[in-house]
């Protein structure tokens, strides 16, 4: 069990902060790794990524995305409520070091635990840019928090709502070309990172990727999150989840990652059906 | 009149089971148990031998005859207790050992007849106290001491009830949400209820030993933080590492290993998705690759996820298939379907989805160092398998992660952990290790021996250093 101290609306109605009360895990964790977290009984067991630690409070924070049935029902949840399993902290933290220029890349919820490899990668003494975009300036997380820590914070945004107008990459390819970072770090929907690894590839960045594949157990005993790679495969939750973008078979992980879309649809119609109410829809 | 020579029943009495149409629709156990009347129809037919085979066949020594002479007293209570001097688990073991290459292979009548059927008989004595509340066991006043288990298997939990019964105070760490270890997340309910995994790991908390989830080793806790906090380690984290085989096609969706699709049934209850969260996909011609438990064990639960056709693929003949011989049995009354003597080549796709299995037949050739023919692919023999899901169940190996970040700890070129098997002491002073972990994938009954022995060595060497006197 493990209670939620703190819950905010990160963004209006599907960005969601949690910080939960685990000492033991906030005292090993480091950026990179990540959690798993069931619901309750009949719950799933769903990876999520350290967007906080602190050690001294005996807490961790986790941003989600309310995307499917487990990620909504857990935004039901409120401040005191507690969540039946905590698992972790599991996976390979990101490596650190100095690089010299470090670029980071975020979309989605990705750009949250950017924030504590961010700070890591600035205290060991990089210079760190981070480039995070999003359809419209509303739809942007993170963004205070993380100009605190980088040296420089690109936005870009589809509709020009604000910063560069365009994606990521637009804002990537910027960087690329006028101060070459060492190192790319990119998280958030796959499609995404390959795009910034294709994007890197003809710089010879070296490019590292925090990839999301579907788990159960996270300690390598069931395999299901293998990663293709060039040079064979790996497991995400064991050997990963970083790693060397430019290796990663991208289409053969994304269509793994569809792997269960109709059923994870069945399960979240059933949901809301049973839970009308308890979340606003989504437009769009 | 004095009786006459016992006359022979050549048979084993046959156990109730559910009718395979039946059952290989639903999850229920397939096996429905003797009643107290052919229990004691069975336990007749023991000759009760003054040199009992049978016990020497039993990796852990059950004293056989006696408890079958207590089966047929009608004191069943006196035969679970009279099991459990030497198997903390017989519900469990009495459902899935290998009798016939145990017990029941060196039973005096299996000269010339059926075995007694040992296993049964123990399954029966452990479920007829099923719902009596039982003595609670002796525990001896407390020690003081803390000793850590790692993995809460059936090497793990035999350790920490030894350990506890001698009044050390036992915590088990175990990294997933449910303890049992492959008696919870690999075999299925069909052949070992989760209830009388449950009821066991209820007993041994009554011991007052603590039960940790959710907590890998390793990672949540390091071996220097367990070595520095408790006075000795028990390891026994099994070998649970999925093994594929590297042909072309694996990442297809529509591929599992044996340990994902059985997870996803019974630790996670896919089988009852959507009221469960977790999905699996049902498909409705399966190819299962292997030829042990655990491929019986996929191909059966495949069937009962509504599959028209089940083929299991084996490199080699009928005669060498590793599984129990009642699961083989099982299998083929359910309609699984055998492939022998064919090994895959590759996966074939379309749009990213498993469309077929191709093999290659394989010719049965001299002897290899495990005294099997060897398998060797004949040219040009390849066929294909049409399936929509491949199942492979190759084996599993070591599970890298305590090792990892144990330095120090010897392990063999596998992975596996060296370990004394009598004692199952490490290199490492206060680290034993038992169970998967150390021999490879084998047995619950092996591995329940090995917890014991080790805690019988944890207890001494606990209770040396005691006296300031471990070198
Ligand atoms: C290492 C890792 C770190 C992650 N960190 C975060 C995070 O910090 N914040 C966040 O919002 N999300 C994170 N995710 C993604 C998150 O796990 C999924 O969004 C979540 O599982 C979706 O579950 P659902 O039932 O709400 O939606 P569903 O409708 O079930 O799934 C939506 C999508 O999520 C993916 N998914 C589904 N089930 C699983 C599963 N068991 N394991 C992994 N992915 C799955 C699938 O690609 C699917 O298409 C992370 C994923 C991984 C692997
Ligand atoms: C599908 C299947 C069917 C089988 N059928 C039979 C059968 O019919 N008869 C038979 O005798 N044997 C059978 N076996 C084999 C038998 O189950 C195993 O030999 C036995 O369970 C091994 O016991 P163990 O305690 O060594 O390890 P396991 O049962 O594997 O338990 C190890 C436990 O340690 C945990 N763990 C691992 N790493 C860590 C860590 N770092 N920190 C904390 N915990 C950790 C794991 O999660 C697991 O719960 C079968 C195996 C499978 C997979
Ligand atoms: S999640 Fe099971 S092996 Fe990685």
């Amino acid at each position: 069990m493990a209670k939620i101290l703190d819950k905010k609306i990160i963004r209006d109605p599907d960005v969601f902060y949690y910080k939960l009360s685990a000492p033991l895990i906030s005292r090993k964790a480091k950026p990179g790794q990540f959690v798993i977290i069931r619901l309750h009984e009949k719950g799933e067991r769903i990876p999520l990524s350290l967007a906080g630690i602190n050690p001294e409070e005996g807490t961790i924070s986790l941003i989600v995305m309310a995307v499917g049935k487990t990620t909504s029902e857990m935004s039901t949840l409120k401040a005191g409520d507690e969540i039946m399993d905590l698992c972790g902290p599991l996976g390979q933290p990101t490596h650190v070091e100095r690089f010299g220029r470090v670029a980071l890349v975020g979309g989605g919820f990705g750009v949250a635990p950017l924030y504590p490899i961010a700070r890591a990668m600035k205290a060991a003494g990089n210079e760190v840019v981070m480039v995070m975009g999003a359809r419209s300036a509303d739809l942007l997380i993170y963004e205070k928090e993380l100009s605190e820590v980088c040296d420089k914070v690109v936005v870009t945004t589809d509709d020009g709502s604000k910063g560069v107008k365009g994606n990521v990459i637009t804002g990537l390819e910027k960087e690329l070309d006028a101060n070459k970072p060492a190192l790319v770090l990119a998280i958030g929907p796959a499609p995404m990172m390959k795009a910034v690894c294709n994007a890197t590839k003809p710089y010879g960045v070296k490019t590292v990727v925090s990839l999301n594949t579907i788990m159960i157990d996270g300690t390598g005993m069931c395999g299901c999150c293998r990663v293709p790679m060039t040079n064979g495969t790996k497991f995400a939750c064991t050997d990963g989840p970083d790693f060397d973008g430019h290796e990663v078979q991208w289409d053969i992980l994304m269509n793994r990652q569809k792997n269960y879309n109709p059923e994870e649809r069945e399960s979240f119609e059933a949901w809301k059906r049973r839970h009308a109410g308890a979340i606003t829809e989504k437009a769009g | 009149m004095k009786p006459g020579p016992k006359k022979i029943i050549p048979h084993k009495t046959p156990m109730p089971e559910q009718d395979p149409a039946v059952r290989s629709g639903n999850f229920y156990e397939v096996m429905l148990g003797y009643t107290a009347e052919l229990a004691r129809k069975e336990a007749s037919r023991c000759l009760n031998c003054k040199a009992p085979k049978c016990v020497e066949g039993c990796p852990v020594n059950v004293p056989i005859p006696r408890f079958i002479s207590a089966i047929k007293e009608g004191d069943y209570a006196k035969a679970l207790s009279i099991i459990k001097e030497s198997n903390l688990l017989p519900a469990v073991c009495g459902r899935v050992c290998p009798q016939e290459s145990q017990c029941e292979k060196m039973c005096t009548l299996a000269k010339k007849f059926e075995p007694v059927a040992i296993g049964r008989l123990e399954r029966f004595a452990a479920d007829s106290q099923l719902n009596e509340v039982g003595a609670m066991p002796e525990i001896s006043s407390p020690t003081g001491k803390k000793v850590a288990v790692i993995g809460s298997g059936p090497a793990g939990l035999a350790c920490a009830y030894d350990l506890a019964k001698l009044g050390h105070k036992v915590t088990i760490f175990e990294a997933l949400h449910a303890p049992g270890g492959v008696l919870f997340y690999g075999i299925p309910e069909f052949r070992l209820p989760k209830k009388i995994v449950a009821r066991e790991i209820e007993n041994l908390k009554k011991t007052g030993v603590e039960i940790i989830t959710n907590a890998v080793i390793g990672r949540l806790i390091t071996m220097q933080e367990i070595l520095a906090d408790y006075d000795a380690c028990f390891i026994g984290t099994g070998a649970g590492l999925p093994k594929f085989m590297g042909i072309e096609g694996e990442n297809l969706n529509g591929v599992y290993s044996a340990n994902e699709f059985l997870t996803r049934v019974n630790l996670m209850s896919a089988h009852s998705f959507p009221e469960f969260d977790t999905p699996i996909k049902r498909g409705e011609r399966v190819a299962v690759i292997g030829g042990g438990n655990v491929a019986m064990d996929s191909a059966r639960t495949a069937l009962r996820l509504g599959a028209k056709k089940v083929s299991l693929v084996y490199r080699r003949s009928e005669e060498e298939l590793p599984a129990r011989k009642e699961e083989i049995h099982h299998a083929k009354e359910e309609g699984v379907q055998f492939e022998y003597c064919a090994s895959p080549v590759r996966i074939v796709g379309k749009d990213g989805l498993v469309t077929s299995l191709e093999c290659v037949r394989m010719d049965l050739c001299e002897l290899d160092e495990s005294g099997r023919r060897r398998p060797k692919p004949v040219p040009g023999s390849e066929f294909l398998i049409p399936a929509d899901t491949v199942i492979m169940a190759l084996g599993t190996s070591a599970n890298p992660l305590v090792q990892k970040s144990t330095p120090g700890l010897s392990v063999n070129g596998r992975g596996y952990i060296m370990a004394d098997p009598e004692t199952g002491r490490t290199n490492i002073e206060g680290v034993f290790a038992g169970g998967d972990i150390v021999t490879g994938s084998a047995t619950v009954i092996s591995a329940m021996g090995a917890g014991r022995k080790a805690a019988r060595a944890i207890h001494e060497y606990i209770s040396r250093k005691n006296q300031g006197s471990v070198p």
